[in-house]
């Protein structure tokens, strides 16, 4: 585990207000690059607001209001020069799929071609690893044409999951990326997570406790808008949590 | 392919604070877009300048208000002039309110069929029909209501006179129906499908999908159409001056000729003299209608948006 190297994303103080209801408070966390960073937690924990504060998605909800800083790769993302940049840089795949209303092949090659790619070459060899890595690829390789709208719900997902990877980014922010899809194929995701931390960074946020356990290096617990507790996620799940509300969760005694 | 942790994090710093060939692009076609938003404004304000600039001295100064809405007598040009507005006033509201009963139940009606029930090539040529109802010049319409309904209501109902309220609400129902179907369907066609299927799985009938279900969620949208229904038919000037017989007293029923006020300015500005006080008091009829119409723009609008709030 890389220690010296300076945290890909910083978080102080962060909280999350949507009008006058507090969905997030106090939150204080690093992410290390080459980490899988694991988020559980019940309903309502802030999980996904959490996410959202980071790629500054808060512009597309009127009335939520973001406290503290967040730092990606040292910058203040409220006061980011080039916001553009940064949503390139940071992949996000929603809990419920969105197949754009484009072809296979053109959601995959949609990030790439808004970089500026054209030769198709290029957009056919980015195309065929992100869908293999989204475990994907063999179901639709023969119907790359087809429109991605209408594949089914777990494909749809996978797709998000391909179309997140061919923007190349540093860091990956997966939301109960797993909701649609079967546990075969979550379990073929799953191993590409892992070899992914290679290349990138990944914020898991799942409902699957064991889910966490097998992937993430740390694990986060929220509830009710504050951080109760981050560990390695192995000393977490062998009895090193430190919080009684954390080992109810893990327990499985509530959420 | 492993790249270190530091270098990655040193450009990827460097990428997030260069501003890109992209970021220009999108600064250049906000402002683009701005402009050409703004102007639209500018327009609305401009226009309204204009016909405040025309009547407001006469309507501010000489003119008064209780006269303008409840007077009956509209003499611009006997001496002392009069400027009682009222017979208008009633005139559009009648002509408009049986425009309304000819309009809604023809247009909702023709919407569901082509929402709902028509499918396939049917349905698109449906379509096609009445986008091509809604561009008939108001002429025409104006046409088909001296010649055809002119007799028509003369020998159905033995009136004296078949220029009358009746007509040109006919007319006026005929002339907005097209517009309103087109706004009802699209307000039908955002009711999701699975809405749909999750009734029919109930068992429902198709009719009782559509009353139950796709008419309430559709409602916010209808009711736009009848608004913008009716802000077309206050609006409407020729063909309402054809078909009303253009007589300038209140209506006591539906067989009575009626002006509107859109009649009226058109009927007279050509013979009022420039800045005259009969040329201003056009002008403050105009304000009256811009302010009519605009309010029920603003509702219909508020409606809608109603909806997607909640």
């Amino acid at each position: 585990m890389v220690t010296a190297a300076p945290a890909l994303l910083e978080v102080r103080g962060l909280g999350i207000r949507y009008g006058d209801k507090v969905a997030l408070q106090g939150v204080d966390l690093q992410v290390r690059p080459n980490e899988i960073f694991g988020l559980i937690g019940p309903a309502n924990a802030g999980k996904t607001s959490f996410l959202r504060a980071i790629n500054r998605m808060d512009e597309f909800v009127p009335n939520m209001r973001v406290e503290g800083e967040v730092r990606f790769a040292g910058h203040d993302v409220q006061h980011i020069t080039n916001l553009y940049a940064l949503r390139r840089r940071i992949g996000v795949v929603f809990p419920l799929p969105v197949g754009l209303p484009l072809s296979i092949y053109d959601n995959v090659a949609l990030a790439p071609r808004l970089r500026g790619m054209r030769s198709r070459a290029d957009l056919d060899a980015i195309v065929e690893r992100c869908l293999r890595r989204a475990a994907l690829w063999d179901e639709v390789k023969d119907r790359l044409q087809n429109l991605g709208s209408l594949l089914s719900g777990g494909q749809q997902q996978r797709l998000t999951i391909a179309r997140a990877l061919s923007q190349e980014p540093a860091l990956l922010l997966l939301d109960e990326f797993s909701i649609a899809v079967d546990p075969v194929t979550t379990m073929r995701i799953e191993e590409v997570l892992k070899e992914l931390r290679q290349e990138l960074t990944i914020v898991l946020v799942t409902n699957l406790v064991q889910q966490a356990r097998r992937l993430a290096d740390r694990t986060a617990f929220f509830l009710g808008g504050r951080c109760v507790e981050i560990a390695e996620t192995e000393s977490l799940f062998s009895g090193g949590a430190k919080d009684q509300r954390t080992i109810d969760y893990l327990e499985g005694r509530f959420g | 392919m492993t790249r270190t942790p530091t270098s990655t994090h040193d450009s990827l710093a460097r990428e997030l604070a260069r501003r890109d060939a992209a970021w220009w692009r999108d600064l250049a076609a906000r402002l683009a877009v701005s402009i050409g938003g703004v102007s639209t404004i500018l327009f609305i304000v401009a226009i309204f300048a204009f016909i405040g600039s025309q009547g407001f001295e006469f309507a501010w100064n000489r003119l008064s208000w209780s006269e303008l809405f409840f007077g009956t007598r509209w003499e611009p040009t006997v001496s002392p002039p009069t400027y009682g507005a009222w017979a208008m006033i009633a005139g559009t509201a009648w002509i408009t309110a049986v425009a309304m009963l000819v309009a809604v139940p023809l247009s909702f009606c023709a919407a569901v069929y082509i929402g709902e029930f028509a499918t396939g090539r049917r349905r698109e040529w449906l379509k096609i029909l009445v986008e091509l109802l809604a561009a008939i010049p108001s002429v025409v319409w104006g046409v088909i209501g001296l010649q055809v309904f002119n007799p028509m209501i003369q020998s159905v109902f033995g009136v004296q006179i078949g220029l009358n309220v009746l007509n040109a609400g006919l007319i006026l129902g005929l002339m907005a129906a097209p517009i309103m179907t087109t706004l009802a369907e699209d307000a039908l066609k955002a009711v999701p499908d699975s809405y749909r299927e999750a009734a029919e799985a109930l068992g429902a009938t198709r009719w009782q999908v559509i009353y139950k279900v796709v008419l309430p969620h559709a409602r916010p949208g209808l009711s736009a159409a009848v608004l913008l229904g009716i802000g077309r038919a206050f609006g409407e000037t020729i063909a309402v001056l054809m078909a009303s017989g253009h007589t300038l007293m209140a209506p006591g029923s539906v067989f009575d000729s009626a002006a509107t006020l859109t009649a009226t300015i058109a009927a007279e500005l050509g013979e009022a003299a420039v800045d005259s006080d009969h040329y201003q008091a056009l002008f403050v009829l105009g304000l009256v209608l811009f302010f009519i119409t605009f309010a029920i723009n603003l509702l219909a609008d508020r409606i809608v948006r109603g909806r997607r709030r909640s």
